[in-house]
């Protein structure tokens, strides 16, 4: 067991990121309506967590806990030992595509957080990640002019640039057709194995989950709760065809209560 | 959406000049058949105008006009944008004054001229103060949307990266409500223009209101009547295109669908 | 707490009628009105009679030209809208029309109607037309091309095609140009009554400055020039709520 620890490509370090009894309840015009019910998570330094479950089921308003956009009704959200109170630069969001701003450049969108570097710095980096997303013709683009699968990879840049700790990212591939989705998972993972963030990343789609976490959370329906954790013990590459992946993509489909056969 | 097939591009020459001497042809006739004495023929009007561009009426007039519009309108933009971007921004303070806005708004500037009488006189003051209440309010309720238009998501990406609040406005609130400003901006042009010819017929005795007026009362000129109209429709229309010339730079025309 | 919250706008409007009423009060020479002058002057047109008699004069002017224009304006927009070459030849003189102020026409009003009514009809009339051609003109070219396909798809007849998927898919927007277009008569018929009728609001405030300097009457008028303008917009607004037309605003 120590050795196959040892050996998987995940080395499980400090715990970056704890919930802690999370529990979150909207009031709406009279009505509450729990969302969340007693989250306990830890997610280890550098390490891949993927978040899935059923539509509305309330993955995203998990995700936003983390990110300090909203308040829990009960309960914390911990990084590096201190309590989540608000947004911040150290744990950036990636939305979908939406996210871009339209008013500026692709280098602008990457310039955005910079503010506080000198310019030269600024510029540095922003070729570094320009030609990490791999859009070094497209600098002096606007978003209007780039495709869907091209503006998430802006977001992406953008995000990086500041170099946080944590990323968030809420069904980023959402919005693009199935086969940009291959290619943008792949970029995805290519760029987690150079920088190595801790990320948090939810879907819907279990195969995206199983193809590129370490770790899968399933969550129930509303109000959600935490099903089961899976291991996904395979390492990168992973071959989507290979008999381990299909029994834990389809252990998880079981989980959610969804046949494999159409 | 026409059954027929797409029209090819030098239609878009054809069919507008067709039209137009179609027009100019109709109404040359009903002047003829009607045998009016005093309603103008088009090449009268034609004549009016040479006649008033020689006397150099016609330039004084414009830019009188325009003077006016152009302090009326830039006072309305320099307090109404500030003030339209804290009502949207704010929902308190919009929630307060909105009523006295709902009620201010649907009074013509033409029925403030007696107040703008009494604080201003008869003059260009006067005729200033009406340009900046009709575009006053069509700026500030175009801020105020602009600004609540806002998709959360830019706003909490900005938050995100540490923005302080004033950071916020200016690099994330401001830019995403700029079409929407600019399209304020627009309107509230036509409306200064449409003000201003107003405001010229009763508080002033220069531009181009005053000249369709005093065309008629002195001497029955309606041929400069109609010829100072054109003109007031042709520098609307250049204000109007000018505009959305600013609507088509890069950085704001994302904001904007096919617009008509 | 929500109470207090709901009070706000109506403190701040007492707020500023209390400064207005103070300011008036320290300069006695001054000729402009105060509040409570404001309220006599609109009591003592309901008392002689005037309010009823004046409003009903301004609306009624307003119902005809609005009418009138909605009626030839927006048929005659959607027609223009929906044939490409018709758009192509009309658009341009349109847009040299639209900015000409509706008083820029009193003295052709003047000429072919003379002083009364029906000049103030005919300028409302124009007013109105031409934003409300353009309303039909837009509303036509933003039903999305997929409404007709599947209308065509169905095997629906030209007729069929223009009462079940035209007319629903047009109505939203024409209702909203029609209540911005009302506010707009409105503007219009006060400016049209200073100047060339006998009767109504617009020609109130005119007459109780002309005869007499009466500020008090000039206010009042201003003030339910701004009440019943706010009124109309708000009726026209409701009728957007109804719920077969607000599939269109809920789009977000």
């Amino acid at each position: 067991m120590a050795v196959e620890q040892a050996l998987s490509s995940q080395v499980a370090t400090s715990t970056k990121l704890r919930v802690e009894n999370l529990n979150m309840v909207f009031a709406h015009d009279g009505k509450s309506t729990p969302v969340l019910e007693n989250i306990n998570l830890e997610v280890s330094t550098g390490e891949f967590v993927c978040v899935v479950g059923p539509s509305g089921c309330g993955k995203s308003t998990l995700l936003n806990l983390m990110g300090g956009f909203l308040s829990p009704t009960s309960g914390a959200v911990r990084i590096d030992g201190e309590v989540v109170h608000g947004p911040d630069p150290r744990r950036i969001f990636v939305f979908q595509e939406r996210g871009v701003f339209p008013w500026l450049t692709v280098a602008g969108n990457i310039a955005f957080g910079l503010f506080k570097l000198a310019p030269e710095e600024s510029r540095k980096r922003i070729a570094h990640y320009i030609k990490m997303v791999g859009l070094q013709e497209f600098e002096e683009a606007y978003p209007s002019e780039l495709s869907g699968g091209m503006k998430q990879r802006v977001e992406v840049a953008r995000a990086l640039a500041v170099n946080p700790d944590t990323l968030y990212l809420d069904e980023p591939f959402g919005a693009l057709d199935s086969i940009t989705r291959h290619v943008m998972r792949a970029e995805l993972l290519r760029i987690w194995q150079t920088e190595r963030k801790t990320v948090v990343f939810v879907t819907h789609d279990i195969d995206e989950a199983v193809q590129l976490a370490d770790r899968v959370v399933v969550m129930s329906a509303r109000p959600a709760m935490i099903q089961e954790i899976v291991d996904i013990d395979i390492s990168h590459p992973r071959d989507i065809s290979s008999p381990r992946y299909l029994q834990l993509r389809d252990g998880i489909l079981q989980q959610i209560g969804l046949a494999h056969k159409i | 959406m026409s059954v027929l097939a797409e029209p090819s591009k030098w239609e878009k020459f054809l069919w507008p000049v067709l039209a137009f001497a179609a027009f100019l042809s109709l109404w040359h006739y009903s002047v003829i058949w009607s045998g009016t004495k005093v309603f103008p023929a088009p090449v009268q009007v034609e004549r009016g105008m040479l006649e008033l561009f020689h006397k150099n009426i016609l330039w004084q007039d414009i830019g009188s006009s325009l003077l006016r519009v152009a302090i009326g309108f830039g006072a309305a933009t320099l307090v109404g944008i500030p003030l339209g971007l804290t009502f949207g921004w704010y929902a308190g303070v919009n929630q307060v004054v909105n009523p006295v806005m709902q009620i201010l708004r649907p009074i013509s500037p033409i029925a403030w001229i007696p107040v703008a009488i009494i604080f201003f006189g008869v003059g260009d003051n006067a005729a200033i103060f009406l340009i900046f209440m009709g575009a006053f309010f069509p700026i500030v309720v175009a801020c105020g949307n602009g600004v609540s238009n806002v998709p959360v998501v830019y706003r909490r990406a900005g938050r995100n990266f540490g923005l302080a609040p004033t950071q916020l406005l200016a690099r994330v609130i401001f830019p995403a409500a700029l079409p929407q400003i600019i399209v304020g901006l627009r309107l509230a042009l036509g409306i200064a223009w449409l003000v201003v010819v107003a405001a010229e017929m009763v508080a002033v005795d220069s531009g181009l209101g005053y000249l369709v007026i005093d065309s008629r009362n002195s001497g029955k000129r309606y041929d400069l009547v109609v010829a100072a109209m054109v003109m007031i429709g042709v520098i609307g229309l250049i204000l109007d295109l000018c505009f959305r010339r600013l609507e088509r730079i890069k950085s704001v025309r994302w904001g904007f669908r096919d617009e008509f | 707490m929500k109470l207090l919250v709901r009070l706000r706008p109506i403190v701040f409007i007492a707020g500023l009628l209390a400064a207005w009423e103070i300011a008036v009060e320290r300069h006695p020479n001054y000729i402009l009105p105060g509040p409570w002058a404001v309220v006599g002057g609109i009591a003592d047109l309901l008392h002689h009679g005037f309010l009823f008699k004046y409003v009903v004069a301004s609306l009624f002017r307003v119902t005809w030209g609005f009418c009138l224009a909605a009626i030839v304006g927006i048929p005659l927009g959607l027609m223009i809208g929906w044939h490409r070459r018709s758009e192509m030849a009309l658009n341009p003189m349109v847009q040299v029309f639209r900015p000409i102020s509706p008083l820029a026409w009193i003295p052709i009003a003047i000429l072919w109607f003379g002083v009364g009514d029906a000049a103030a009809i005919f300028l409302i009339f124009l007013g109105c037309f031409f934003p409300l051609l353009l309303t039909g003109i837009n509303a036509v070219r933003n039903v999305p091309a997929v409404y007709i396909h599947a209308g065509r798809n169905f095997g629906l007849s030209p007729a069929q095609l223009v009462y079940n998927v035209l007319y629903p898919a047009v109505v939203p927007q024409l209702l909203i140009g029609l209540r911005i277009t009302l506010g707009v008569a409105w503007l219009v018929v006060v400016a049209a009554e200073m100047i060339a009728v006998d009767s109504g609001l617009g020609f109130l405030i005119v007459d109780a400055r002309n005869a007499g300097n009466r500020y008090d009457l000039v206010l009042a008028g201003m003030v339910i020039i701004g009440i019943i303008g706010l009124l109309l917009d708000t009726a026209m607004r409701s009728l957007e709520k109804v719920k077969s037309f607000r599939w269109a605003y809920s789009e977000e």
